[in-house]
C-alpha cells in the first residue's frame, strides 16, 4: 500500500496573519510557517495505518516556497518515509486550478493507492483540492470523513453532511479528505528527528512535472483588489454590580436583538 | 425550447435526504438576482424534481433545469455530469454553488474537468465591465479581497449564511435536463442516517443569532446554560475550541478558524477568552456581546457590549429578564 499525504505550509493561526497589500500574496515574513494542523491529522491517519500494516509506504507531498524544507522535515520526523516538495517561482500566487494540476502531476508519477488530505486549509479555506485531484487522477473521492477505515482495496468512513451522516466507501486508488474529528498528529521523537535527516526529500519544479504555469487553455482566478479591514473597536464594558443581566437584556431589546 | 437569458447566472441547488432545497438556496438565488438572471439547476433524488423546481422559482429562479439522479448512492460524480450539461445548455456568465462539502466537491471537480476558474468561499458577488467578480473575507475577516476569472464563467462557491439579499419569486418555468453520464469512478453512499429534528434550534452555520460558550462553564452540565440562553433568544449554540476539547459539546458546534465561521447579527460569547483562532470565526458578526470574569480577556477588545462578571449570576439574570420582557 502506498499512501500519499498532502500537507500545506500555512501562516500560523496562533499569530497575526498578513496579506501583502500590493501583491495580494501572503506575507510569509509576518508570521511563522507551520504545517496546517489538519495535514498533520491526515499524516497521523496514514502513519497509524502503516504502524499496523507492514509494507505500507507513506509519501509526504507539498507544494510550497523554497524555504519550507524545515517544515517538511517535521513530517518526515513524525514518520513519513519520504517527501516530495514541489517548488517553483511560477507557482507564486497559484490559484486552485494550477495547484491541483501540479499536485496531480506529482501524484501521477507515483503508483499510489490512496491520497489523504485535510478537508480545508486554514489560510485559503478553499477545500476543493481533494475533489479536483480525484477528477484529474480519474479516481473516486470521499471527502470530509470524520472516521476512516482502510482495508485491502477499499477505503470507507463516515461523512457528515448538512442533513445527516453518510457512510461512504470507495475502491482504491482513491482520494479522501478528513475532518478535525480525526486524531491529531503525533509528536516527533528524537529518533524520528535523527532519522528524518537521512530520508529522501525530492524537490521538483514545474518543468520536471511538465506543467506550464500560465497555460492559455485554462482560465485562472485572479485577485483584483485587496484591502485591510480596520480593526473592530471595543464598545461598552461594564463590571457586574448585581444588575448586569438586566442591563444586557435592555441592550439587546434596544437593539432589537432579543 | 426557448433561449436562456444572456446574463444568466447558473445556481446549483441540491435536495438532500427527505427535505426540500438546501438551506443555502435562498442566498445563492438572492446573490444571482443582483448580478443577472438566476437560472437554477436543481439536483434531486428520484421523484423530487418538480417540488424542488417550484421551490426554486419561489426563491427567485427565472428558469429551472431539473436533474433527478438515477442512482442516489453514487457520490458526487453525477452532479458534476449534470452541471457540465447545464453549462453547455445555459452558457451562463457565472456559476454559483454553496461552499458546503458537497458544493466544494462539485465546484472542484467541475472546474478541474472544464478548466474553469474557481473563486472559493465568496461572501458576495458583483458585476463589473468585464464580468462577475467575487468578494471574499480573508484571514478571519481581516482582509477584503475581490477575485475574478481571466476568461470564461467563474465557478463561485458562496459561504453559507453570508448573503442576506433575497430574490423576488418568479413564475415557474422548468424543464428536465438530459445528462450524459461520464462513468467516472465514484465513491458509493452505502447508507445515510438523516439527522432527526431532535433540536429545534437553528443551525449554527448561517444563523442570525449565536450564543457560544467557552471553558468558563467548567462542565458539560453547566454548559446547558448556553442552550437555555440560546433558546430564549432563538439562537444557535456555538462553542470555543476549548469547550469542545473539554467535551462540553460536539465538535460540530466549534466556532473559529478550524470550525464553523459565523457572520451573525448577534454573537454572544460566554466564558470565551477570545483567542485569535476563535475571533477569526466570529469577528465579522454585526453585534458582539461578551460575558467573562477576566476583565483582560481579549474578547472585550471586539465586543460591542462587554460584561465583566460571573457567568452563573449574569446569564440566569439575563434569561429571566428577557423572559419577563417577552411577557410584557
Amino acid at each position: 500500500m502506498k499512501i500519499v499525504v498532502l500537507v500545506k505550509v500555512v501562516p500560523d493561526t496562533y499569530g497575526d496573519r498578513k496579506l501583502n497589500l500590493e501583491t495580494g500574496l501572503a506575507d510569509r515574513e509576518a508570521s511563522e510557517a507551520v504545517v496546517d494542523e489538519i495535514g498533520e491529522r491526515a499524516l497521523e491517519l496514514a502513519l497509524s495505518y502503516a504502524d499496523a500494516n507492514e509494507g505500507t509506504e507513506v509519501v509526504l507531498l507539498t507544494l510550497a516556497p523554497e524555504g519550507a524544507t524545515a517544515t517538511i522535515r517535521k513530517g518526515l520526523a513524525m514518520g513519513a518515509g519520504s517527501a516530495i516538495h514541489v517548488s517553483d517561482q511560477g507557482l507564486r500566487g497559484a490559484d486552485l486550478g494550477l495547484t491541483a494540476g501540479t499536485l496531480a502531476a506529482a501524484i501521477r508519477r507515483l503508483e499510489f493507492d490512496l491520497v489523504i488530505t485535510g478537508n480545508i486549509s486554514t489560510d485559503g479555506s478553499g477545500g476543493m483540492i481533494p475533489a479536483m485531484l480525484a477528477e484529474l487522477l480519474d479516481v473516486p473521492h470521499a471527502t470530509g470523513l470524520s472516521s476512516v477505515e482502510i482495508s485491502d482495496g477499499v477505503v470507507s468512513g463516515s461523512r457528515p453532511v448538512e442533513s445527516g451522516v453518510q457512510q461512504v466507501s470507495a475502491n482504491l486508488p482513491a482520494v479522501i479528505s478528513i475532518t478535525e474529528a480525526l486524531p491529531s498528529g503525533r509528536f516527533p521523537n528524537f529518533k524520528g528527528i535523527m532519522a528524518a535527516k537521512k530520508k529522501p526529500l525530492e524537490v521538483l519544479t514545474l518543468s520536471d512535472l511538465g506543467i506550464i504555469a500560465d497555460d492559455p487553455e485554462a482560465a485562472s482566478s485572479i485577485m483584483l483588489t485587496v484591502t485591510e479591514k480596520p480593526p473592530r473597536a471595543a464598545g461598552v464594558k461594564i463590571i457586574d454590580e448585581g444588575d448586569a443581566g438586566e442591563k444586557l437584556a435592555d441592550f439587546l431589546v434596544e437593539n432589537r436583538l432579543a | 425550447m426557448t433561449e436562456f437569458p444572456r446574463d444568466a447566472i447558473l445556481v446549483v441547488v441540491e435536495v438532500q435526504g427527505s427535505g426540500g432545497l438546501e438551506q443555502a438556496a435562498a442566498g445563492l438565488l438572492g446573490a444571482a438576482a443582483a448580478v443577472g438572471t438566476p437560472v437554477a439547476l436543481v439536483l434531486t433524488p428520484p421523484g423530487a424534481g418538480s417540488a424542488a423546481a417550484a421551490e426554486a422559482a419561489v426563491l427567485g429562479a427565472a428558469r429551472v433545469l431539473i436533474v433527478e439522479t438515477t442512482d442516489p448512492s453514487v457520490l458526487g460524480v453525477p452532479s458534476v455530469d449534470a452541471l457540465f450539461a447545464a453549462v453547455e445548455r445555459v452558457r451562463p456568465d457565472a456559476i454559483l454553488i454553496s461552499h458546503s462539502l458537497d458544493g466544494r466537491d462539485l465546484a472542484g471537480r467541475y472546474a478541474a474537468r472544464s478548466r474553469a476558474a474557481v473563486c472559493a468561499d465568496a461572501v458576495g458577488v458583483a458585476r463589473d465591465e468585464e464580468g462577475v467578480v467575487a468578494h471574499h473575507s480573508v484571514y478571519g475577516g481581516a482582509y477584503n479581497v475581490t477575485s475574478a476569472s481571466t476568461f470564461g464563467a467563474p465557478v463561485i462557491t458562496v459561504r453559507q449564511g453570508s448573503i442576506e439579499a433575497r430574490a423576488t419569486a418568479q413564475p415557474e418555468e422548468s424543464e428536465t435536463l438530459a445528462v450524459t453520464p461520464s462513468e467516472k469512478p465514484a465513491a458509493r453512499i452505502d447508507s445515510f442516517e438523516e439527522e432527526v429534528g431532535a433540536s429545534s434550534r437553528p443551525e449554527l452555520r448561517g444563523a442570525a443569532k449565536v450564543v457560544a460558550g467557552g471553558r468558563g462553564f467548567g462542565s458539560q452540565e453547566q454548559f446547558a446554560l448556553v442552550g437555555q440562553l440560546a433558546d430564549t433568544l432563538g439562537a444557535a449554540v456555538g462553542a470555543s475550541r476549548a469547550a469542545v476539547d473539554a467535551g462540553y459539546v460536539p465538535q460540530s458546534h466549534q466556532v473559529g478558524q478550524t470550525g464553523v465561521s459565523v457572520s451573525s447579527q448577534l454573537y454572544v460569547a460566554l466564558g470565551i477568552s477570545g483567542a485569535i483562532q476563535h475571533r477569526a470565526g466570529m469577528q465579522t458578526s454585526k453585534m458582539i456581546v461578551a460575558v467573562n470574569k477576566d476583565s483582560d480577556a481579549p474578547i472585550f477588545e471586539i465586543a460591542d457590549f462587554g460584561v465583566v462578571g460571573d457567568l452563573f449570576k449574569v446569564v440566569p439574570q439575563l434569561i429571566s429578564a428577557l423572559q419577563a420582557r417577552k411577557k410584557q
